[in-house]
């Protein structure tokens, strides 16, 4: 019975809307428009701003960036009416997040998309200018979409009077430069003016002082290269796909031990175990090899398997189960993997990520890695397991942007689901009994006997 | 953030060739008038390409007066970001990813192949100054790990052998093209199902 509900909930080929990602068909210009990209674009926008808001509110599209916050909601905070300050949209490609490599595949071989995208939604915020902030090592996708804007340009598909709608529209692209941190949106934009990338204090949200002090807009990539197939078949069809609040295609990036890796577009809500066995070949030596899978990007709390079993991919169930969709970056982990080495390895990442503003995260970064990694060789004790679980609790919601919550998170899952294998690797007496040097030891002057 | 070493060695001089000059004239255009600042991380990335790929201090202040900032500001950009080498890399500069989903698909392996081939620790160059590689963060190519950068080109689906290859090729100075090792389609499923996946590095 499990197994034909399985078949039905597959995505048919004419519900994918990235057609073109793995480039069987061509990225360029004249290939996209075969694909029905820039079909209707003038009809579309010609109905008004208002006709394409409902339309997306229809949809619920939920951003694709992690947070799942209504993309509709979002753009409806935008003054309605642009005062002396200019409007920006700005479009985040900085992708960093570890298990996620889906917006690399929609500036390469899907370019028209995003492109089109940014012209609707830039008239729908009132924006002249966009910015797309590719991260610095994606310098051939940088390039590939620089060309794709060229093409466009030739086409007066962008500049002035774009797409023959009376709306002057231009799109320019910045690179980042190898920081994770920018890919929250307010170090985004501080990036874009030339700063360091550390986040602001919110509020004020970007959509009434963002960049330059200006109202501004940000979006995944993916959310805003979903919009032209939504308004162009409706937002009713768009809701029809996944489950009430968490519909739509999506695009899975599944890596890890699976036996044949890869990016995937599917339905919102489908079973993650159909997921891993369908499409990547299943777990590396046998669905029961399955040890734990972080279903959305690192920052998300890793599930163990017997979650795996019966978890639909969608925001909502995810949350249910204490943790999130986030990117859909699926890390599938199996058990010739050390867990406790795998989560020390993330939490360097975030260590080495922190961008040092808040204290709680700058240095609980560190000390969340040090005491893994103390942990992974069997240095640590019990209690020091307890520590670990406090210093997450003392990141977690002290910090200005959710970075803080994303470097937590993970460990937190770590310990309620493997506690019991960190537990077997703590075999050590408490330090100070054993008489031994090391100096990051806060108890040390203990050891010395004149002090005790 | 990073631990970044400023060289010793610096130039006393930097300034952009005519024909970067003209490049930084049209990047210029892309931001407010009265919002130059926004121009200094493209200004960096403009150095270190002129500077066989590490910006000097002489560069800094050059690009300091250039959009009249004050100097510490753009110092501050170029030591927050990873990708501004502050000392030189060598003309070819292997970024290898080891983060944990290319961890899991035997990135220590790469890691491996790069000691002994190119210098037993990151970040120093070979005898010839011509290579040095570095152990990097999460390059968003998760799907094809394991997978390393070596300057702008991304090789993906790696394993020891293909490795060798490619850097014993990088050391003769000729490149090989970049993409996936193991011949498949950018991030496209494979067909053949590999058997407990003795198969890769």
């Amino acid at each position: 019975m499990k197994r034909k509900l399985m078949v039905m909930t597959m995505l048919k080929e004419e519900n994918k809307i990235f057609k073109n990602l793995y480039n069987h068909y061509g990225w360029e210009i004249e290939k996209a428009i075969e694909r029905d990209d820039w079909k209707n674009t003038k009809d579309l926008i010609s109905k008004g701003k208002e006709w394409i808001i409902n339309e997306v509110k229809t949809s619920e599209l939920r951003g694709r960036g992690g947070a799942g916050f209504s993309t509709a909601m979002k753009w409806s905070f935008i003054p309605k009416k642009s005062g002396s300050r200019p409007h920006y949209l700005v479009i985040n490609a900085d992708e960093s997040e570890p298990g996620t490599c889906k917006d690399r595949d929609i500036l390469r071989f899907e370019p028209q998309k995003l492109i089109e995208g940014c012209l609707i939604a830039g008239y729908t915020v009132g924006a002249h200018i966009c910015y797309i902030y590719i991260r610095g090592e994606y310098s051939f996708e940088g390039k590939r979409l620089q060309d794709a804007i060229n093409q466009a340009y030739k086409k007066n598909f962008l500049g002035k009077n774009a797409c023959g709608t009376n709306w002057d529209f231009d799109i320019h692209i910045h690179y980042g430069a190898g920081a994770y941190i920018c890919g929250e949106e307010t170090a985004l934009l501080e990036s874009i003016e030339g700063n360091k990338g550390q986040p602001r204090l919110k509020p004020p949200f970007p959509a009434l002082v963002g960049l330059y002090g200006c109202p501004t807009i940000v979006n995944n990539v993916e959310t805003i290269a979903v919009v032209p197939t939504i308004l162009r078949r409706g937002g009713k069809w768009f809701a029809s796909i996944g489950r009430p609040k968490n519909t739509g295609t999506k695009i899975f990036c599944i890596s890890g031990n699976v036996n044949s890796p890869c990016n995937i577009e599917e339905e919102m809500g489908i079973p993650l175990k159909e997921l891993i066995n369908k499409h990547a070949g299943g777990v590396v030596g046998g669905w029961d090899n399955l040890q734990a899978v972080i279903p959305g990007g690192s920052s998300m709390p890793l599930l163990p398997k017997k979650i795996c079993e019966t978890i639909n991919m969608d925001f909502d169930s995810l949350i249910e189960n204490k943790s999130g969709l986030g990117t859909a970056g699926i890390v599938v982990i199996n058990k010739d993997q050390d867990i406790v080495s795998c989560m020390a390895r993330i939490a360097r990442f975030y260590k080495h990520e922190s961008c040092g503003q808040c204290t709680p995260c700058r240095e609980g970064s560190g000390w969340m890695w040090r005491i893994l990694n103390r942990a992974n060789n069997g240095e640590t004790t019990l209690s020091d397991i307890d520590l670990l679980e406090d210093v997450t609790k003392q990141i977690e919601g002290h910090t200005i942007c959710a970075f803080g919550e994303g470097s937590a998170w993970p460990v937190q899952g770590l310990l309620r689901h493997f506690r019991k294998e960190i537990d077997k690797k703590c075999s050590n007496d408490p330090l100070v009994k054993k008489k031994k040097d090391i100096p990051y030891l806060v108890d040390q002057h203990l050891l010395e006997k004149k002090n005790a | 953030m990073s631990l970044k070493k400023v060289n010793p060695e610096q130039p006393k001089n930097f300034e952009f060739s005519s024909n970067y000059k003209k490049i930084a004239e049209e990047i210029l255009k892309k931001y407010p008038n009265e919002n130059k600042k926004s121009a200094v991380m493209p200004f960096l990335y403009l150095a270190q390409k002129q500077n066989s790929n590490w910006i000097p201090l002489a560069a800094i202040k050059y690009i300091s007066k250039y959009l009249s900032m004050p100097y510490i500001n753009v110092y501050e950009v170029a030591t927050f970001y990873s990708m501004f080498n502050l000392s030189p890399v060598g003309k070819y500069f292997l970024q290898v990813c080891t983060t944990t989903p290319c961890l899991i698909r035997g990135a220590d392996k790469i890691v491996k192949v790069c000691k002994q081939k190119i210098s037993e620790k990151e970040n120093h160059l070979t005898k010839n100054g011509e290579c040095s590689w570095a152990e990097v963060e999460c390059l968003g190519a998760c799907v094809n790990a394991p997978m390393m950068q070596i300057n702008e080109d991304y090789y993906e689906d790696l394993d020891e052998k293909s490795t060798v290859k490619i850097i014993d090729s990088i050391l003769n100075n000729k490149i090989l093209k970049p993409g996936s090792y193991r011949g498949r389609k950018n991030t496209s499923p494979e067909n053949e199902k590999k058997i407990n996946g003795n198969d890769y590095a």
